[in-house]
């Protein structure tokens, strides 16, 4: 039952911090309220049971994320998003209530939350749970699903992080000559 | 009133879903974009882990005298994700550092002038 208790609570909590993200304006704030979302949602993830996605998110999401942001405002040096007011808010408000009110009445099909006999626990998840052990030696059964049954599509991740690695160091890497640098040599150049 | 509460998880999911999309497509400072992105991106990986969550089931790590536990499978899948997540975020925000060098903004309207005006 206390379960149930926290995981409203924490859902209730996320729900706020994710509106003041909408209402806020001053970057750094906005970064420090992700940091915080991203944590909320890792306490969620060990209240569902889900230990090993807790301390990842706690990491990677909520620390490395927002140290990648910070990195960037300080790059950018911008402060502030700009409001200009142009934007009326009212299509992408009607759009975005739309989509919600289709998904919603998407879920009144899903089986109930924490459902044992949910058809999506019924499939492929006893057989890792009864096997892990016998095939792997392997305890955790998360552990032996991702580095042994699915080890190729672990390899597969480490591409996709290798490559973003790659794009970033030349994208932002290296020495380049800034646009204010090229400017001046112009005017030089004029003289 | 039972389902609500069993529908709760769900719910609120889609609402945080929303907040994310709403951001992407109605704030024009990239920065915020990204972190719009990544409020959906959370609200996925929510969706996934409250499918996986048993009532009463514990971590999925084999111990004697356990026998019910949450399903594995979605804990696999939103590992990678996580991590694949943080990748794309840390390239998208190279290019906002890039998009800043070139243009002198990162708002979306005034990038669209910039270009509109050469």
């Amino acid at each position: 039952m206390i379960d149930i208790v926290i995981n409203i609570v924490l859902l209730a909590f996320l729900a706020i911090t994710a509106i003041a993200i909408v209402r806020m304006t001053n970057l750094f704030a906005i970064i420090m309220l992700f940091g915080i979302f991203s944590f909320l949602s890792a306490g969620l993830f060990v209240v569902m049971d889900a230990v090993d996605v807790a301390f990842t998110e706690a990491a990677v999401g909520a620390g490395i994320s927002t140290v990648l942001m910070i990195a960037t405002i300080a790059l950018t040096k911008v402060q502030k998003e700009k409001h200009t007011g142009k934007h009326r808010p009212w299509l992408p408000l009607a759009v975005v209530i739309i989509t919600g009110a289709t998904l919603v009445y998407g879920t009144l099909d899903i089986p109930a939350f924490g459902d044992p006999e949910a058809p999506a626990q019924k499939h492929v998840a006893p057989y890792y749970i009864k096997q892990s052990i016998p095939d792997t030696g392997v305890p955790n059964v998360v552990t032996a699903v991702l580095a042994s049954y699915r080890g190729f599509d672990t390899l597969g991740e480490v591409v996709v992080v290798f490559t973003a690695g790659i794009a970033v160091l030349l994208l932002i890497g290296g020495k380049r000559t800034k646009q204010s640098a090229i400017k001046k040599e112009r005017e030089k150049d004029d003289t | 009133m039972d389902f609500i509460f069993s529908h709760y998880n769900y719910w609120i999911t889609i609402f945080l879903m929303m907040v994310g999309f709403y951001i992407v497509i109605s704030r024009g400072n990239l920065i915020k974009k990204i972190i719009g992105l990544n409020i959906f991106q959370v609200s996925a990986f929510l969706l996934y882990i409250s499918i996986g969550a048993v009532q009463g089931g514990a971590a999925p790590i084999i111990t004697e005298g356990v026998e019910l536990y949450s399903n594995p499978l979605p804990h696999v899948l939103i590992l990678t994700a996580i991590v694949v997540g943080v990748a794309t975020t840390a390239l998208a925000l190279a290019l906002v550092v890039r998009i800043k060098e070139s243009y002198g903004t990162i708002e979306e309207d005034e990038i669209h002038e910039h270009d509109h005006s050469l």
